[in-house]
């Protein structure tokens, strides 16, 4: 669906995308994570044809990117960087004036399809006062009407859930869900994780311009081979499992032993109550800090005027990913 | 596309204000001339305004020498600043080229619409200024000269330096030298479009567009009076912004209207050929 080589791009002297290779599979929930500053949006627009590449390849539905962009972008719904509308228009009008822009499908079923995506979004009832007084969420439900009007085959999303509350997320959440069920690919860029964690099957995860690391969630959330236990009685526990405790932090053991099950056995034979176990996993948040360094939002005292912006930060950030990998 | 753009345009509340606006300042003039009776000497004060006591179908001429100078480029350069620079401001611009639409084709939609709300502009000025005049000064001449038989209409053309003088002009003569300054300024104030144009594509603020635009123009206008400037005088926007004055003289001095139209021919089509080569090619990054 979307594959990219060694896509660069450079304004000026810094480095915004630095030799990602995406892969977005047809049938995907994909989430691209990122600290802010990492090069999502950038990537994100390179996709859609907005920016131009410095240099690399892109392919989105097989089809090469800028040059043969308007051939797929009928079939892409977009929401990049949040929504926007003439704020003196209505909702309905928004959405037929984007739907009357470029080659399009005409009025015959405009208005159908009109009511249709906004059904979707949880605003078929909304009246004729202009966007201007729309509260966010309206706003983001109205862009991802606007992204949803031509039933795309392609969703490209940047932080579609902004400004929603809970229920409205997960409105959201079970629409996309939806909607890729339906055969739709969803590519949902975002530095939520909760967001991607529940939404997702497969993340990208981009850090100062590289993609440091894209895989099946399914995958990295593979049980790490160790058990987690919560007892009252951690003393005799770490007794009895000698030498197998990799961790204690108060009542709670690490396990170096892959059965969740075996270990609850030996723990109940010899009398032990058992609060808590399971296997151990990381969570997404985990593997984003051990990969990612901060954003570009955090600035760091000794990141002097005169240097490189961002070369105190990248200093940084192999410091901490050294003491993430002397960490097992 | 080109649909879309003149309907975000009538949609526009501005539009309507600032057309209302230009055909109301005439109307004010208008009014205070027709209850004083007085308008400035030849010579001075707005072009052939002291022609329009004679004679109300003139009128409309007048009128657009008085929204000329200010008031019409202003319109125009907000109009055309806000083009590109407008949608991009508003977020609209990344998700119009994502629908998609090419960016040469918004680019001339956007053209398109601007030199539509430009004619508009102008002929409802000399539209209003028409029924202004012929209502509240009649179309009956206060001087008949020369040998124009029975009673035709008699104007004095008056000038900075030069004066002409009077010669008769039929109505049809009226209607077509009018339609011809229309299009002169029209023509002109395209100029200031390109301009106001370019420079939305270069920059994602509608008022820096539009100031921008206005600012080259007053250069143009400080650097048109300077007689140190004289050698690039013949080059500048706004020198032949007055030619039109020269639609009603007799015979029409063919001269200067044509370099006029010729030099703003030139400034639209480099900055509209500036305009698409850097839309063209431009980082979208609003």
């Amino acid at each position: 669906m979307i594959v990219t080589r060694a896509l660069t791009k450079r304004y000026g002297r810094v480095l915004a995308v630095d030799r990602v290779d995406l892969d977005v599979r047809e049938g995907d929930r994909y989430g691209f994570l990122g600290p802010n500053g990492s090069g999502k949006t950038t990537v994100v627009r390179m996709l859609l044809g907005l920016v131009y590449a410095t240099s690399g390849e892109i392919e989105v539905m097989g089809k090469p990117v800028p040059s043969r962009v308007a051939d797929v972008l009928p079939r892409i719904g977009a929401l990049i960087e949040g929504p926007s509308c003439y704020g003196h228009l209505s909702g309905r009008a928004n959405l037929a004036l984007i739907d009357a822009s470029g080659k399009g499908q005409g009025l015959r079923n405009r208005r159908k399809r009109i009511d249709e995506a906004l059904e979707r979004v949880g605003l078929a009832g909304v009246d004729n006062r202009a966007v201007r007084k729309y509260s966010l969420g309206m706003r983001q439900r109205l862009g991802l009407a606007a992204a949803l009007l031509r039933e795309p085959r392609l969703l490209v999303l940047d932080e579609p859930t902004n400004g929603l509350d809970p229920q409205g997320i997960r409105e959201i959440r079970d629409l996309l869900a939806e909607l890729n069920a339906a055969g739709t690919t969803v590519f949902l860029s975002s530095h939520q994780l909760a967001e991607v964690e529940q939404l997702c099957t497969r993340v990208g995860i981009v850090d100062r311009g590289r993609l440091v690391l894209q895989e099946d969630l399914d995958a990295l959330r593979a049980p790490t081979g160790r058990v987690v236990v919560r007892t009252p009685d951690a003393d005799r526990a770490a007794a009895l499992l000698d030498g197998r405790v990799e961790r204690r932090d108060g009542d709670r053991l690490v396990v170096a032993e892959a059965d969740p099950a075996q270990v609850n056995a030996r723990l109940v034979e010899a009398g032990l109550r058992v609060s808590e176990i399971g296997p151990e996993r990381r969570s997404l948040e985990e593997l984003m800090l051990s990969v990612t360094g901060s954003g570009s939002d955090r600035i760091d005292s000794g990141d002097r005027g005169g240097a490189e912006p961002g070369a105190a930060e990248r200093g940084a950030t192999r410091e901490t990913a050294g003491r993430d990998g002397a960490e097992p | 596309m080109i649909r879309v753009e003149l309907l975000k345009l009538a949609r526009r509340p501005r539009s309507w204000v600032s057309i209302g606006l230009l055909c109301g300042l005439p109307v004010l003039v208008a009014v205070f001339v027709a209850v004083t009776h007085v308008v400035p000497p030849p010579g001075q004060g707005p072009t052939l305004l002291s022609a329009v006591l004679s004679n109300g179908s003139l009128y409309p001429a007048a009128a657009l020498a008085i929204v000329l100078p200010i008031f019409l480029p202003v319109a125009v350069a907000v109009v055309a600043g806000d083009a590109i620079a407008g949608e991009a401001g508003a977020g609209m611009l990344r998700y119009l080229l994502a629908r998609p639409v090419g960016r040469t084709r918004l680019l001339v939609a956007k053209l398109i619409a601007l030199i539509v709300y430009t004619l508009t502009a102008v002929v409802a000025v000399a539209v209003t200024a028409y029924i202004t005049g012929r209502l509240l000064f009649g179309s009956q001449p206060v001087a008949v000269t020369n040998s124009g038989g029975g009673i035709t209409p008699t104007i004095i053309v008056a000038h900075a330096a030069t004066s002409l003088s009077g010669t008769a002009l039929t109505p049809a003569d009226i209607l077509s030298r009018t339609i011809g300054a229309i299009a002169f300024i029209g023509v002109s104030m395209l100029g200031v479009g390109a301009i106001a144009l370019f420079l939305s594509t270069v920059t994602d603020s509608s008022l820096g567009a539009a100031l921008g635009a206005l600012a080259a123009l007053v250069t143009s206008e400080v650097l048109v009076t300077l007689n140190a400037a004289a050698a690039v005088g013949p080059y500048l926007p706004t020198r032949y912004w007055l030619a039109w004055v020269d639609f009603f003289r007799q015979p029409i001095l063919w001269r200067n209207i044509d370099r006029g139209f010729l030099v703003q021919g030139v400034y639209v089509v480099v900055l509209l050929a500036a305009a698409w080569a850097n839309f063209a090619t431009k980082d979208i990054t609003s």
